[in-house]
Parts: C-alpha cells; sequence; structure tokens
C-alpha cells in the first residue's frame, strides 16, 4: 500500500509516451482542414477529453451502485476520484469548444442545447462535491455522494443526445449530421487514425490519473488515521 | 398480492399524514401560493410581458415559477420531519421504507398541483392567455412528477446535511433539467399550436425521465435515510 505499486510507474511512463505521441501525430501526421485550418486540430483533444469525462462520470456512477451494494469505503474513494477527474476532463472540453468556436462560429460561447447541456452536466458534479463537503460523518457522506452520482449520471445521457434531439449548430462528425451545423467536416483516414489513437491515450491517461488519485485518497486517509492515533 | 396491501396502507397512511397537517396549518400551500404570485408578478417587470412576447415565453415563466414553488415546498416538507423528530418516528415505523418514500412524494405532488390549479387561471386572467389546454394539462402532471420524484429524494438528502437551506436547490436543478426542458418545450409547443408530431418527443422524454427517476429514487431512498 505505501510503495508506489511498479505497474503504475510502468503506466505513468505509457501514457507520457502516448501523449507525445498523440500531440505530434496530431501536428506532424493528420492533414491539414481545408476549410478551418489549424484550429481544427483542437478536434482530436477536444472529443477525447469529452469522452474521458462521460467515461469517468460513468465509473463514478458504477462504484456509487458498488458502493451502496457493498458499503465498501474503497467503492467510495474511487467513486470520488472519477468525478473530480471529470470534472477537470469536462472543463477541458468547455475550453477546447471555446477555442474551436471563436473563429468558426464566431463567438466563444453559444446558448446552444450541446454546450448548455454539458456545462449543465459540469454543475451537477460541482453540486456533488458540495454535497460532500457539506456532511462530516465519513459514512453518510459516502452513501449520499453515492446517490447523488447515480442521479447525477442520469441527466447525462441527455447531453449526449442532445444534438441528435435538438437543433443544434453544433457538429456531429461521427454519425450522420444536422442540416443546421456549422462547422462539419469528414475525416479522412490519416485523420480517423489520429482521432482513434488520441481516444486511446486520454483513456490510458484517464487510468493512470483515476489509480493516482484512489491512492493519494488511501493514504490521506491513513494519515487520518495516524493523526486519531497520536492525539489520543 | 399479500405483500401488496400493507404497502399501499402504509403509503396512503403518510400521504394522509401530510394532507391532514397540511390542511390543518396550511403554511406550506399559503407559501408556495404567495411565492409563486410574486414571481410571475416579478417576471412582468422583468420581461415586459406584452402581448407580441408573451406568446414565446409563457412556457418558461410557467414553469420557473413552479420549479421555485416547488423547491420552496420540497425543502419544508422534509426540514419539518427532520425538526421535530418526525422522520425517526416514520423510519422506526416497522413499514417498507419505499412507502415512506412514495407517501411524500404523492403529496409533494398533490401540493405542487394544486399551486398549479391556482396559478394557471390567474396568469389566464392576468394576461390574457388561453391555458387551459388538455395536452399542457397533461404536461403539467408529467412534469410536476419528475420534478417532485427526484426533489423528494434530494431533498432527504439535504435536510442531514451541514449546509441544508442552501443545497436543495444546488442539488435539484441541474438533475431536473432533463424534466424541465422537456416540459418547458413541450408547454410551449402546446401554448403555440403546433402539431403533435412535433411535441410527441418530449412528451415521450418526459414520461421517460418520469419513469427513471421514479424507480432510481424508490431503489436507494433505504440508504439514503437508513441511520
Amino acid at each position: 500500500m505505501n510503495a508506489k505499486p511498479k505497474f503504475l510507474t510502468v503506466l505513468d511512463v505509457i501514457a507520457g509516451a502516448m501523449f507525445v505521441t498523440a500531440v505530434s501525430l496530431v501536428f506532424f501526421y493528420a492533414p491539414l482542414e481545408r476549410v478551418m485550418g489549424l484550429v481544427q486540430k483542437v478536434f482530436y483533444f477536444h472529443v477525447a477529453s469529452a469522452w474521458v469525462g462521460m467515461l469517468a462520470f460513468a465509473v463514478a456512477a458504477f462504484y456509487g451502485v458498488l458502493y451502496l451494494v457493498k458499503k465498501d469505503a474503497r467503492y467510495d474513494r474511487v467513486e470520488l476520484a472519477a468525478v473530480e477527474i471529470g470534472i477537470v476532463f469536462a472543463l477541458i472540453t468547455i475550453v477546447t469548444g471555446s477555442i474551436w468556436a471563436r473563429p468558426i462560429w464566431n463567438a466563444w460561447w453559444t446558448w446552444d442545447p450541446r454546450l448548455t447541456t454539458a456545462t449543465i452536466m459540469e454543475l451537477v458534479y460541482f453540486a456533488y462535491l458540495m454535497l460532500r463537503s457539506g456532511i462530516e460523518e465519513p459514512e453518510r457522506r459516502a452513501r449520499f455522494g453515492a446517490v447523488y452520482a447515480i442521479i447525477g449520471f442520469l441527466s447525462v445521457p441527455l447531453t449526449f443526445f442532445s444534438i441528435r434531439l435538438f437543433r443544434t449548430i453544433h457538429p456531429v462528425v461521427i454519425g450522420s449530421n444536422d442540416p443546421g451545423a456549422e462547422g462539419a467536416f469528414d475525416m479522412t483516414a490519416r485523420m480517423t487514425q489520429t482521432f482513434m489513437f488520441s481516444l486511446l491515450t486520454f483513456t490510458v491517461g484517464f487510468v493512470t490519473l483515476l489509480w493516482h488519485r484512489v491512492r493519494l485518497g488511501a493514504l490521506s486517509e491513513k494519515v487520518e488515521q495516524l493523526k486519531l492515533k497520536l492525539q489520543s | 398480492m399479500s405483500g401488496l396491501t400493507p404497502f399501499i396502507r402504509a403509503l396512503g397512511a403518510v400521504v394522509w399524514k401530510d394532507l391532514r397537517a397540511e390542511w390543518r396549518s396550511r403554511e406550506l400551500i399559503s407559501a408556495m401560493l404567495v411565492f409563486a404570485l410574486l414571481v410571475i408578478l416579478i417576471f412582468n417587470f422583468a420581461l415586459e410581458l406584452e402581448s407580441t412576447v408573451r406568446a414565446n415565453v409563457t412556457a418558461g415563466v410557467l414553469w420557473v415559477t413552479f420549479t421555485f414553488a416547488g423547491q420552496l415546498g420540497l425543502n419544508r416538507s422534509m426540514a419539518v420531519e427532520k425538526d421535530r423528530g418526525c422522520l425517526d418516528g416514520l423510519l422506526l415505523a416497522p413499514v417498507d421504507r419505499a412507502a415512506i418514500y412514495l407517501g411524500k412524494t404523492l403529496a409533494n405532488w398533490v401540493f405542487m398541483l394544486l399551486v398549479a390549479i391556482i396559478v394557471l387561471p390567474i396568469y389566464s386572467v392576468l394576461y390574457n392567455t388561453n391555458l387551459f389546454i388538455p395536452g399542457l394539462l397533461l404536461t403539467i402532471l408529467l412534469g410536476s412528477e419528475g420534478y417532485v420524484a427526484v426533489g423528494t429524494l434530494l431533498s432527504s438528502m439535504a435536510v442531514q446535511a451541514r449546509t441544508r437551506d442552501i443545497l436543495l436547490p444546488i442539488l435539484l436543478f441541474p438533475v431536473a433539467i432533463p424534466v424541465l426542458v422537456a416540459a418547458v418545450k413541450a408547454t410551449g409547443g402546446y401554448l403555440q399550436g403546433l402539431d403533435i408530431n412535433e411535441i410527441r418527443p418530449w412528451i415521450n422524454l418526459l414520461i421517460t425521465y418520469d419513469v427513471i427517476f421514479t424507480a432510481v429514487a424508490f431503489m436507494v431512498f433505504d440508504s439514503v435515510v437508513e441511520e
């Protein structure tokens, strides 16, 4: 428990190397999009971080269910770690999206259903953190956190399907496009390869981060216990 | 079938208790009503609800009013239980806790619908808009059900937290968005007299989320109140 697992170190190295590869693929391997130019390259990491955000929230909901069934504090730590990572990646998605939208839609932000639902999803998990910080008793905090992670995740599919439900200007690159979407494009083979690789990179990165965060949670709990032991 | 009857009896008892307590004090409904009317009147200034603008924003104004008034009611209905130790009494009763949840939800639903029943004619008269469209009433029925289903669960969590009064809206509003968006879109559709085929997806979404929220809350309520 105390020593850093060897495999985690290996994973660190792999994730780092993959990230460097992904960045060089994006800039040197993937072709320049004809209409949008350089700014289109944000797409590779934008979609990858959106994917990781959703994955993280799904993992949190899954561990929420596990916690409610098994009542084991380990599951609670994984759930909290996943939520925190999910918040960061959802934020990256919104920021990279804004960077892309400024030249393409001519605005940092539009009140488009896709953008709005994505931001609301972010707020759900801010509320999750506020709920946790409002409860002192660890066991109850874990229980309520698990319930809210499950309930909160129910609204995530709406975010995902909002581009299919509403009329929106957010493009769908994979699958059919709404005729009102602006900034859509078709991927070439090289673009698809780069895109798939960055998805994989971000997923590996997510696993690495999650492991680190869970380990940190376990260690901080141990410190708490040691402090209590010293006081008594 | 034999397991169903005590469940329904317990559920009925919780609903009956809430309705009777409310009938005697009338503090929840009157607060919700006055608040709802205030919101509508404030919107008049905020949005300059002239007849041309009105047609487009009525759906939004109505649902913001219901949401805020409903949140007030949800917070209060659980805080009352907690403060006077009624919740402990309820939990000590040898009944299925899901029955307690469903009972509280039903009572809250009744309160929200009561507010709607009074607000709708007043809004119709004040703003000279006909709101008595069967489809719109159905939307209100479905929308408030989904809202109350998830709201009752979250308010029973919020009252047990340190920051309870400010916590409920923060927990509830983002989660209830799917229900609210669908309800506003469907309401707007009926008000503008859109074709039923354009409204149906929203009604379907509303029903889907009603079922999901009710079912999930029903299942997890046990772990929210366990001591």
